[in-house]
């Protein structure tokens, strides 16, 4: 099966919510901008039962350019993680379908 | 920020829907996306990013407590790589943090 997109979310708000389309399209949309913005302000996401969106600060550290070989400092950078909650966790173990990558 | 702030956002951020629906509609959208992934689907979410399923192979683990082996079975966990909007917007919010720190010079 395709991957679950944003339109997807929306139809599904629209068919069991009963909300209008737009509305629907606008909570989808608007759900995942407050999560970027909650982490753009360095704040962590915690969704209980699905997971949590972390945040870690990298400092810098040395790098090379893998083509020349030229070293080449790799900036310090704020990077997100998630943590999948136990239940999420629980329920995509017992997925046995083929090995994906 | 938590399921409820979340919620909370969403509602002062539009004038259409109560709190009650925009609530319905997060854990709608949440159990949504954990169906999919636990049936083996990606979400693929443009500039936010995508989520998909990781293998881990069968192990022979321990009981910390006996040091007995037990076979540990192949299984899924889910993997989150962020989009390309989502890293750089982070990124800048590190990189306004350290500037501020600069200019009040601690």
């Amino acid at each position: 099966m395709g991957a679950l997109t944003k339109a997807q979310m929306a139809d599904r708000l629209f068919e069991e919510l009963g909300l209008n389309k737009r509305e629907a399209k606008e909570i989808v949309e608007m759900f995942f901008e407050e999560v970027r913005g909650a982490l753009e302000k360095n704040q962590q996401v915690k969704l209980s039962g699905f997971g949590n969106f972390d945040l870690r600060d990298k400092g810098q550290r040395p790098g090379r350019n893998p083509k020349t070989g030229e070293e080449i400092p790799i900036t310090s950078r704020r990077v997100v993680t998630f943590r999948p909650g136990q239940k999420l966790k629980a329920r995509v173990e017992a997925y046995a379908g083929s090995q994906s990558e | 920020m938590t399921k409820s702030e979340l919620i909370e956002r969403i509602t002062e951020h539009q004038s259409q829907l109560s709190s009650k629906d925009v609530e319905l509609a997060v854990k709608t959208l949440l159990e949504q996306m954990s169906q999919a992934l636990s049936q083996g689907d990606r979400i693929e979410i443009r500039g936010f990013g995508s989520f998909s399923l990781h293998y881990r192979a069968p192990r022979i683990g321990r009981n910390p407590k006996t040091g007995e082996s037990v076979g540990l079975s192949g299984k899924h966990v889910p993997h989150f790589k962020p989009g390309k909007e989502l890293r750089d917007r982070v990124n800048d919010g590190l990189q306004r943090d350290l500037a501020a720190q600069a200019a009040n010079g601690s």
